[in-house]
Order: C-alpha cells, then structure tokens, then sequence
C-alpha cells in the first residue's frame, strides 16, 4: 500500500498520469457546463418574484459551495504534505489556493450582481457575504505567504499551519458572523439534506443548479491539474527527468 | 536538568526582565492606542450621541491593531541572535516554552491596555455601567489576540518585511473575538445581558490557550529549518 502510494505520489508520474487525464477532464467538464448553461439560461423557468435575475443562481450557488470545498481540499491536502512530507499533496495545496480565491472571488462579484435588482444595494454586511468575505482573505493570507517565502517546500509547510488554523476557524467565524447579522436566504439544498425535507426549490431549477455544481466541480479538477504541472515542472526543475523533458534530449 | 516547569518560569523570567530593560519600547503600543482613539472624535465628531455608539467598536478595534503592531516583538529579536534557535534545541517541550514567551508578552502588552481602556471609555462617553463589561472582554480577548498573534509571528519571523504580511494573516482570524467582544460592550451599553458573549469569549480563550501554542512550536520549527 505504501510503496503503491509513494509510486503513484511522484512527481514524474503524476505529471505523466495528469497529462493522460487533463483532455478527459477537459470535455467532460465543457459538456457539463454546455448543458448546464442551456438548461439555467434558456430552458429553465424565470423565478415568480426574482424573474429572469434568478438566472445568477446557477453560477452563484456554485461557486460559492466550491469556494468551501476548495478550502477543505487544500487544508486536507496541506495537512497530508505536512504530516508525511509528500510532494504532491505541497504541490495541489499550493496550487488549489488561487482557484479558491477566484471561485470566492465570483461568488462574491455575481453575489453582489444579484443583490443589486433584489435588495437594491450592491452589498450588505449580512452574515452570509461578510463569511465569504473573509474566507477570500484567508485565501489571500495563504497565497501571500505562499508567495513570501523564498524556498517552495518551507513556502508550503509554512502555509500548511496557516490552512489547517484556518480551518479550525472557519466554523467560529462562520458561526460567530451568524448570530452577528443575518438577512441572506436559508440554503434551499443543504435544508433538504438536513431536515430530509423535500427541496424548497423546484427541480426545474434544481437540475441546472446540480449540473452546474458538477461541471464547476470538473473545471476545478481541470485547473488543479494544469496548475500543478506547471508547479511540478518549476520546483523539480533541476532534476533529471524535467531538464530531459524540457530540452527533448537525454541529460547525462 | 531543569524541570519543564522551572524551564517555563526562567523564560518568562528573562522575558519580563529583558521588557523592563527596554521600557521605552513597551510605551509605544500603547501611545498607538491612545492616539488611535482620539482620532475618531476628531474625524467624526466631537458629540457625546454619535461617540457613544460607536465606543465599544472603537476601543476594540484599536487594541486589535495596538496588539498586531506589538506582536513583531515577540520573536523578532530573539530570531535575530539566535536565541530562539537554542531555545528549540532545548529539551523542553517547545509549546510551553512558546507559552512562556506569548504569556511574558501579554503580561507587558495586553495588561496595561486592560488597565487604560476605563480611562479611553471615559473619553468616548461610554456608558458607566458598560466600563466593567469593557474590562471584561479585554480580559479575556487580549490573550486570545496574543495566543493567535503569536502563529502569524511564527510563520513571518524569517522574512525581512514580514510585518505587512502579519497583518494580512492575523487579522481575519481575530473577527470572531471582535465580534463577540464589541457585541457585548454594546449590549452592556444599552443595558441587557451579556453572559452569553463572555462564555463564548471564555470558550475562545480555552481554545487558543490549548492549540495555539502547538501551531506556533510547529510554525517556529519550519520558520527556523
């Protein structure tokens, strides 16, 4: 198991292994998002209060569950770097912090879009925006220390401590912002989950939401591999196997 | 062979002697906080009504940022020469020796701010009857702000500007504690029950006392390989 692990951990052979994968991921996530977007923008019934503007949903719910997710896997991948030093997990850590940042970034920017025709006001300090707010700080932090520190390695385990801190926190805040100030809507999905309750959305709605989640899901996927590649290519780059990749001639 | 527990007080011995040395130091975080507050009379407005209001937020955001301005201190001059590379080589348990040092800083930062917020809440015209709660929430915040403080130091002490860079880390952690802490000053303010605040505020405490110390022991170790 272990030897299977440190295999398929290397860095050769996960630049190998993504590259196979990167098209796979690649069309299935555009098929996803092609249909996802056909069945949120057209066929896809406008909402009897919020109208057509109901449409941001389809790209705001998302990218704000990816926002959370994103962070959970960097902190678990930042952990398993640190514990037992593997360089793949140091190398999706570090490049999965720039997409979380981005996807929170798009939550809050089509969050704020939405805002605007539905409370009249492109922003509120409710405690929904103001959590996702400092989730993209915490995100920031990360990719500022990240980027500080000279050597990649201790640039990651250093990072690594911030995340899992991070993480412990996230709850406190999440819920120390709760009971701070509330006017966002309730999760309808999480709700039914919760309560096994049948969705407060309709599942005309619910289907484009699901596929976009899913294709969102895939385009993350997508980026951590690229991203990774090129951090692999970087920080190996005075091994064998990268100087004869990139020059096409074996080193001696 | 010292004990670990004589360790700890020798530490926090020479901390405390080495800040009575250097008292002119320990003075500036405190006239930041000083300052900090008479600004906003003359930014906003010098009526007692709109003082009042926004006292308790005020208070505490300053001593949030008169605590971050102090935490460079911490390690800072002991990485510089060497000190705190012995001091992880040492037999001891590293988190209490790192405890020591976060405990020695709080005792010549956090305590005279404890001891100066009454005097601040006078000057905003903060209710009478909201000065203990005040003092309360110092009490238990300010070590929550140095515990918290004391990993982002951790984790920048290696770098040549790593003060920006603190702050960046830091301070979205500190919200939680803000939150709570300005809440209940305020709801003191207008005179309703603040137990819950101050149980959330003790619960914080406990829970950077108990896993603080471990993230700054394992930040300092990666900052000093």
């Amino acid at each position: 198991m272990w030897a299977f692990l440190q295999k398929h951990s290397s860095p050769k052979y996960f630049y190998n292994l993504s590259g196979y994968l990167i098209p796979w991921f690649g069309w299935i996530c555009l098929a996803f998002m092609l249909e996802g977007l056909f069945f949120s923008l057209f066929a896809s019934p406008p909402d009897y209060q919020q109208g057509e503007s109901v449409r941001i949903m389809y790209v705001h719910v998302p990218a704000a569950w990816m926002s959370l997710f994103i962070y959970m896997v960097m902190a678990i991948a930042a952990g398993i770097g640190l514990i037992w030093r593997i360089k793949l997990a140091e190398v999706i850590a570090a490049s999965s912090a720039p997409i979380g940042a981005s996807f929170t970034f798009l939550a809050l920017a089509t969050g704020s879009l939405w805002g605007k025709p539905m409370w009249g006001t492109w922003w509120v300090w409710d405690a929904r925006l103001t959590s996702e707010l400092i989730l993209l700080f915490l995100y920031l932090g990360i990719i500022a220390l990240n980027s500080a520190i000279e050597d990649k390695r201790t640039a990651s385990r250093a990072s690594a401590v911030l995340a899992l801190v991070g993480i412990v926190n996230i709850p406190i805040i999440h819920y120390s912002v709760e009971w701070w100030n509330t006017l966002h809507q309730g999760s309808s999905v999480t709700q039914m989950i919760t309560e096994f309750k049948a969705p407060t959305i309709d599942i005309s709605m619910l289907i484009p939401l699901l596929l976009m989640a899913v294709a969102f899901k895939l385009f993350y996927a997508l980026v951590v591999l690229m991203r990774a590649r090129g951090e692999i290519l970087e920080r190996e780059r005075n091994t064998r196997w990268v100087q004869e990749l990139v020059s096409h001639q074996p080193v001696k | 062979m010292v004990s670990e527990l004589s360790a700890f007080y020798i530490l926090l011995k020479r901390d405390l002697t080495l800040a009575y040395r250097h008292r002119s130091e320990l003075a500036n975080p405190l006239l930041f906080f000083i300052i900090v507050i008479s600004l906003f009379p003359l930014g906003i407005s010098p009526e007692s009504k709109h003082l009042q209001t926004i006292a308790p937020g005020v208070i505490w955001v300053a001593a949030l940022l008169a605590a971050l301005l102090s935490l460079d201190n911490l390690f800072r001059a002991d990485f510089e020469d060497g000190t705190l590379e012995q001091t992880a080589l040492s037999a001891h348990s590293l988190p209490l020796l790192v405890f020591a040092k976060v405990l020695a800083h709080w005792l010549v930062t956090g305590l005279p701010l404890i001891i100066l917020a009454p005097f601040l809440g006078i000057l905003l015209f903060l209710p009478q009857h909201a000065t203990p709660t005040l003092v309360a929430t110092l009490t238990l915040g300010t070590p929550i702000l140095s515990l918290i403080g004391a990993i982002g130091v951790a984790l920048t002490v290696g770098l040549r500007r790593g003060g920006v860079l603190l702050s960046l880390l830091v301070l979205p952690l500190y919200i939680p504690v803000l939150i709570f802490a300005a809440g209940a000053v305020n709801k003191a303010a207008t005179g309703f029950e603040v137990a819950g605040e101050l149980y959330l505020l003790a619960a914080l405490l406990c829970l950077s006392l108990t896993l603080a110390p471990f993230a700054t022991a394992a930040a300092l170790r990666i900052s000093l390989s």
